[in-house]
């Protein structure tokens, strides 16, 4: 069950984070692929994921159920503590 | 969600869990009314009930008894009497021999809107808009206590998750609207609401009945004479300490007895704490790397230091009477101070000594060599206040006795006197006698417990405009 709490914060700060720096080498990543539920996302994964196979880099695929509304929470947790980066397919 | 009307003529709330709802049913098929059941839907037999299945009707009715039975006119509820008093049945249905087979009187049952178990979640649902904060949802995986401690939000204690619920339930202890600005928190110099300090008082553990206090003593520090903001940066290991005053502070539980600096208390330990998390989650007055807080060590009464001073029994007007609170009225009063130590006199019998050996601790408050810098609190044992009681000396005479004790000459004073290098200029190597304490730089609390000749003392900071000044503010509702 989803549960929510009240940030105690003043909530100045942006409620994104900063992007995490981007890597030098993908030796040693797990590629989150992030399918957002548009047209032709999968063809545009399945090519990366085949690139990345080829240099031996582990991928991980993921899809939102609707790229209308931010990722659900859950999801966007088990992408951040299962991989380390993320190419995500944004356009059809 | 808006608030349900309801229709003109009668309106009863009944449930079907509830012995007096089903003494009255029969009767409700002998009169027009509107009837709402809050459990089951097919009761009462024979009348056609609309099912108050989300309490909606209830809640935002005010139902705290069924049965309920209302007029209603034009939309507006013009009578009401709860469980069964045939008298009141009689006059508001207009029906002079209704229930002539019923006894006179019987008391209903609690209505499901105010069931303890029901009713966080019923608040939340419907007067939960108004509750301005950020919602941060929380995955499945996630440890509630966990994340808040990864989202860098806890003292390095854990927390209460501040949800919807337990938040508003706070919120009940205040009179206070929760968007109403209670003060300006330092060092971010932003405007904190009753809701902000009701979600920190959550985290901190507080009761609703606590909300006040945290309230007041959140205005207290966040006031340019105490200066928070200096109180957070200095490298000194010095924090907020909370006196609470007046008869309030027995109705909520606050000790100023045994153990009264101590731990085990609710109401102490965590008002104090609840102001701390104000100051750091709103005011983003935070320790550790890049935060602003420069202790070199600190004391754990930063984590929040609330104590009630010992009123019933002492020999003294209280702190906040010294301070011009009214009798009867409930205060705090917010010192800059580091953690206790014990002053102890188990052979004192007279004034004069006890005040002697007291003097002589306050001398070394941070240390003997400066003199006019720091203020202290002091926290005369119930057994040394006997020792005082018994001279007749009343607060001012004491303090006064101390303060005289509190001074050497000049020249003892000075930078490197007594082999110690810190210390006071040498145009004071003339002065006759140099006080310790700036006049009204010492606190007298009564507190502690039944047993031990014993004081404490609280060392403050820099005291005065050059710091901060204690400063009290009355508890409101």
């Amino acid at each position: 069950m989803t549960r929510t709490i009240l940030d105690p914060t003043a909530e100045h700060r942006p409620t994104e984070r900063a992007l995490t720096p981007r890597p030098d080498r993908l030796d040693g990543q797990v590629v989150a692929l992030l399918d957002i539920s548009k047209q032709r996302g999968d063809v545009f994964l399945d090519r990366i994921e085949q690139r990345l196979a080829e240099r031996g880099v582990a991928t991980k695929r993921f899809r939102k159920p609707t790229f209308t509304k931010p990722a659900p929470v859950d999801l966007r947790h088990e992408i951040a503590t299962t991989c380390t980066m993320m190419i995500e397919a944004l356009a059809d | 969600m808006s608030r349900p009307g309801l229709p003109d003529g009668l309106v009863v709330v009944v449930k079907h869990e509830c012995a007096t709802c089903e003494m009255v049913a029969p009767l409700l098929t002998t009169f027009p009314a509107t009837v709402f059941t809050q459990d089951d839907p097919e009761f009462p037999a024979g009348v056609a009930a609309v099912h108050d299945a989300d309490l909606a009707v209830s809640w935002h009715h005010d139902i705290e008894t069924v049965p309920t039975l209302l007029r209603v006119v034009d939309g507006i509820e013009v009578e009401r009497t709860e469980g069964w008093r045939r008298d009141d049945w009689r006059r508001i249905t207009g029906i002079a021999d209704l229930g002539a087979d019923l006894p006179v009187m019987r008391p209903g049952c609690g209505s499901l809107s105010v069931d303890p178990d029901r009713v966080d979640a019923l608040r939340a649902r419907f007067d939960g808009g108004v509750l301005r904060s950020r919602r941060i949802e929380l995955a499945d995986a996630e440890d509630d206590l966990e994340v808040m401690f990864q989202r860098d939000l806890t003292d390095g204690l854990p927390v209460v998750p501040p949800t919807p619920e337990r938040v508003l339930r706070m919120l009940t202890g205040t009179t206070r609207p929760a968007d109403e600005v209670v003060a300006t928190v330092a060092p971010d110099l932003v405007a904190v609401s009753v809701e902000k300090v009701a979600i920190n008082a959550v985290m901190a553990g507080c009761l609703p009945e606590h909300l006040p206090w945290v309230l007041a003593a959140v205005e207290a520090v966040c006031t340019d004479e105490f200066n928070i903001h200096g109180v957070l940066c200095t490298t000194m290991p010095v924090g907020p300490v909370v006196v609470a005053n007046g008869p309030g502070t027995a109705a909520v539980g606050l000790n100023g007895s045994a153990n009264a600096l101590g731990q085990g208390v609710r109401a102490n330990m965590t008002i104090g704490r609840a102001v701390q998390l104000v100051v750091r989650n709103v005011g983003g007055g935070r320790p550790g790397p890049g935060g602003i807080d420069r202790a070199t060590h600190g004391n754990p009464g930063k984590l929040g230091l609330c104590f009630a001073e010992r009123e019933h029994d002492s020999p003294f007007s209280s702190l906040a009477a010294s301070r011009g609170v009214p009798t009867g009225r409930n205060a705090v009063t917010v010192f800059a101070g580091e953690g206790p130590r014990c002053v102890v006199d188990q052979k004192v019998r007279t004034a004069g000594d006890l005040a002697t050996v007291l003097a002589d601790a306050l001398m070394h408050v941070h240390t003997p060599k400066l003199a006019i810098a720091f203020d202290a609190m002091l926290v005369l044992g119930p057994e040394h206040a006997r020792v005082v009681a018994e001279a007749g000396w009343d607060r001012d005479r004491f303090l006064d006795e101390i303060h005289q004790r509190c001074a050497k000459p000049g020249r003892d004073w000075l930078a490197g006197a007594g082999g110690i290098a810190d210390g006071m200029p040498d145009f004071l190597a003339e002065a006759p006698s140099v006080p310790k304490f700036r006049p009204g730089g010492l606190l007298l609390v009564h507190a502690g417990g039944d047993a031990g000749l014993f004081s404490a003392v609280i060392g403050g900071w820099a005291g005065g405009a050059m710091g901060s000044e204690p400063v009290t503010r009355l508890v409101g509702t």
